[in-house]
């Protein structure tokens, strides 16, 4: 069972009324060519190693669960997004982090990453966790107006970097 | 800090009221009193919304003015920067005491914080405005603070 996910079992309620045939549910490792090439159809970029090592992490005990969650349609994966639980990094309590979200750019604006977000947010309430957050590219408009619009502001962190000579 | 031109505040109060209702078409009059504002002030800036077609209006009974750009694309920024050209230096120009080291070193950290104030007006939309109107943040974190001042909102 190479696949299976950690965390609890997903139950997802029944968002059906916008587009009655998405089905959010856990990725499993038969997913991982058809999220290959949709990562590459977003970002133009093939990275089958990066989503294998995903996945083979999910095999590996975990303390904190992590969650891989994607949209399906008709048989197709249409986005998907990925999250885990953190804790006390620099002090802070427990809480869920974003690190990836994705949707298929013919089929966007329909609401799609909006049931992930909130599948996702599902999620990691059951774990007991108060906050999400989440990082992107400052110049990133379109992926930080969909956080915005699910409520989303900035938080007590400040993100620094330093180039090593 | 970071202070907005009246004209702009004037601004994005209108432009949200519009939002809010988008059924209703509403005066200068009836805005500017909703905040207590000047309404000769008011319907300049609302003329200038109405050359960047945001906003339209129409004369006679049930005239007004309406949103017509769409709230959920519509971004602060684009309204902040009918009011306030981007070409407005904040550290002082050219001034010849900027092309120094401090003068350099100041304007790198000037630009930083530049850069967070853009992504921030550039990510927010009109209707994430609203959304956050109705969500109320605010009165949780002033009923934790100050009960007192918290009651009756
Ligand atoms: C950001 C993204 C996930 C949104 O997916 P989506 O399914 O289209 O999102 P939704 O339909 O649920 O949109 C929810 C809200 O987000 C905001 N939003 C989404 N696309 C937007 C756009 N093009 N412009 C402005 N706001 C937008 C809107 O407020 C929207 O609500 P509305 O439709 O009521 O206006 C998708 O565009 C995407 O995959 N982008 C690329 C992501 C990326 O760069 N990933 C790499 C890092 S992991």
């Amino acid at each position: 069972m190479g696949g299976a996910l950690q965390g609890p079992p997903m139950k997802l309620a029944a968002t059906a009324e916008k587009s009655a045939a998405l089905h959010i549910r856990q990725a499993v490792r038969a997913d991982v060519p058809a999220l290959i090439a949709l990562d590459e159809e977003v970002t133009g970029l093939a990275k089958p190693k990066y989503w294998e090592e995903i996945f083979d992490r999910y095999g590996a005990p975990r303390r904190q669960p992590l969650f891989f969650l994607v949209a399906e349609q008709g048989g197709r994966i249409e986005g998907f997004i990925v999250g885990e639980v953190r804790a006390w990094e620099f002090g802070s309590p427990p809480c869920g982090w974003i690190f990836a979200i994705q949707v298929r750019p013919t089929t966007r604006l329909a609401g799609v990453a909006t049931q992930l977000y909130n599948a996702l947010c599902d999620a990691f309430r059951r774990t007991g966790v108060k906050k999400v957050r989440t990082m992107m590219a400052r110049n990133n408009q379109l992926i930080l107006s969909f956080f915005r619009s699910q409520g989303m502001m900035a938080g007590p962190f400040i993100e620094l970097e330093t180039t090593l000579e | 800090m970071m202070k907005l031109q009246k004209a702009t505040s004037f601004a994005l109060f209108a432009v949200l009221d519009l939002a809010a209702q988008p059924e209703r078409p509403q005066s200068v009059i009836e805005i500017a009193e909703r905040y207590g504002i000047s309404a000769h002030h008011l319907a300049k800036v609302l003329r200038d919304l109405g050359r960047a077609g945001i906003v339209n209006s129409a004369r006679g009974v049930g005239g007004g003015y309406r949103l017509v750009a769409n709230p959920k694309r519509l971004t602060l920024l684009d309204i902040i920067q009918i009011f306030e050209p981007p070409g407005r230096e904040p550290a002082g120009g050219n001034d010849p005491e900027l092309a120094t080291d401090a003068g350099r070193a100041l304007r790198l950290v000037l630009d930083e914080i530049d850069e967070h104030v853009l992504a921030t007006f550039r990510s927010i939309t009109v209707s994430t405005m609203l959304k956050l109107m109705v969500r109320r943040p605010w009165s949780a974190s002033l009923e934790r603070s100050a009960p007192k001042a918290a009651t009756g909102r």
